[in-house]
């Protein structure tokens, strides 16, 4: 209808969000009569959604057109804002924003690094921040579950933990099942989205290059690239969080650190 | 002359700014079971868990065998200083899996004899194929004593290790820790709250008061004393 109707691209967009947004507000509404009051809080992350990728598309549309170098920096800027968003989830270890600023930058910064290199990302602004900015976002996300899962089982686990400690144990052997869970509950989410590629959905990259008149062929085919780059990344991610991580939660002398050990008696 | 087996010279632990531990020095001798006890919260297991460096003095030094315990390597000093904790914390597997754990951390994978021979010593002959989420409390404890004993430690700290379980359980694990003990000549250091307990099984008592040494001496000296508060 709103196609129809409007052909001014700005003002359909505009249109098409208001329908979108109206939508979820009375979702929203509706749960209030189930006693969640989410009306208020909906509506504030309805504005600041809106205002915030309308902020960044203008940005974006400036930077992607200037030289080839904004490209980088753009995606150093995500990736400490990656980072930052990341570190809440181990909100109290020691060293959390570090931690997830290396291991982000690791894990998608060197994924970036590789494929554009290989020619498998396209060196423009244009292609290397979209695509890099998902690496990121997924390799955030995979931080921030494996981090909180890591030091969730580290706490909860500081008997078993100390108990190996005491019979000469390594910290890193101590570790080693929980770090196996974290890693594993952590990469769930990419490893899913792989198998159900095409089956259950059909990703946005592969919808957008399709309506922008790319052959649906080579579409699905990047697409798997995407995915595939993101396993990649994220596991990177995973691996080197959680190695740092283990490597904060022990002194120099192989006790685990006053926040995951018991409490003093 | 009995040669003193582990000494501590004024340790002193601090945490977030409260002293937990004040200035204790002793020393253990060879052979000897010596009973921590006081009331909860007045410092025994941090200044046990300080022996094996599970935790750092902020001052003082302990010495095992007359050397620094900074001076040994953490796996090698927790090796030699084994541990029992209030509950067994077992590992997920066997019997036989936990009782070889602290061995294979050294590259020494313990035969099926080995196994049996310290199973049968805290009486659970033929227990090594059982999965330890099939025993019960006072089995999982005495599989912990067996585990620590795999490592043949020349001193043994025990927290509280009879408190999780059952005065009957209790009697029973206390007695085969004490017959041990004597058995192995092993020096040990025994907490407990348990007045009682520590009367039946030790040679000498030490009393932590507010995180300091209060008293050490026999244990009818020191436990029939009228102020005693534990």
């Amino acid at each position: 209808m709103l196609l129809y109707w409007i052909h001014d691209r700005i003002l359909l967009g505009v249109s098409q969000a208001l329908f979108a947004a109206s939508l979820a507000l009375a979702v929203a509404l509706f749960a209030r009569t189930r006693g969640v009051a989410l009306a208020g809080d909906a509506a504030i992350a309805l504005g600041r959604g809106i205002s915030q990728i309308i902020l960044v598309g203008l940005i974006l549309a400036v930077l992607l057109k200037g030289p080839w170098w904004t490209g980088p920096i753009l995606l150093f800027a995500m990736i400490a804002a990656a980072a930052k968003t990341s570190s809440r989830r181990a909100k109290g270890f020691p060293g959390a924003l570090r931690i997830s600023l290396y291991a982000i930058a690791a894990g998608a910064g060197s994924t970036i690094f590789l494929m554009a290199l290989a020619g498998v990302i396209d060196h423009s602004a244009a292609s290397l921040v979209p695509i890099g900015s998902m690496l990121i976002a997924n390799a955030m996300n995979a931080n921030a579950l494996a981090l909180d899962r890591f030091r969730a089982e580290l706490q909860s686990h500081s008997g078993e933990i100390e108990s190996a400690l005491s019979l000469g144990a390594a910290p890193a052997v101590t570790v080693a099942p929980y770090l196996r869970g974290a890693l594993r509950a952590s990469l769930i989410p990419p490893v899913d989205n792989l198998r159900s590629l095409g089956i259950v959905w059909i990703p946005g990259i592969m919808a957008g290059m399709i309506l922008s008149g790319a052959s649906p062929l080579y579409a699905s085919i990047y697409q798997f690239v995407v995915l595939a780059m993101i396993l990649a990344s994220s596991g990177l991610t995973c691996i080197v969080g959680t190695h740092l991580m283990q490597r904060r939660a022990f002194s120099p002398a192989e006790q685990l650190v006053p926040e995951l050990s018991a409490v003093e008696s | 002359m009995l040669s003193i087996a582990l000494a501590t010279e004024h340790i002193q632990r601090e945490v977030n700014g409260n002293t937990i531990v004040r200035d204790v020095s002793f020393d253990v001798t060879q052979g000897e079971l010596l009973a921590i006890v006081g009331p909860s919260g007045c410092g025994k297991s941090s200044l046990l868990r300080m022996l094996n460096r599970l935790d750092e003095p902020t001052s003082g030094r302990v010495l095992l065998k007359g050397e620094d315990t900074c001076a040994i390597a953490p796996c090698e000093l927790r090796r030699r200083v084994g541990m029992v904790m209030q509950r067994a914390y077992l590992f997920p597997g066997t019997v036989a899996a936990n009782i070889r754990y602290g061995p294979l951390q050294r590259g020494t994978n313990l035969d099926d004899a080995a196994v049996e021979q310290l199973l049968a010593q805290v009486e659970l002959a033929g227990f090594a194929s059982r999965a330890v989420d099939k025993l019960s409390g006072g089995e999982a404890q005495r599989v912990s004593l067996a585990r620590t004993l795999a490592n043949d430690p020349e001193v043994v700290l025990m927290d509280e290790p009879t408190s999780a379980l059952d005065e009957t359980l209790a009697r029973q694990v206390e007695e085969l820790i004490a017959g041990l003990v004597r058995a192995r000549g092993l020096t040990c250091l025994f907490v407990t709250h348990n007045r009682a307990q520590a009367r039946r099984i030790a040679s000498r008592v030490l009393l932590m008061e507010r995180g300091s040494l209060a008293a050490i001496g026999a244990p009818q000296e020191i436990l029939n004393a009228p102020l005693l508060d534990t």
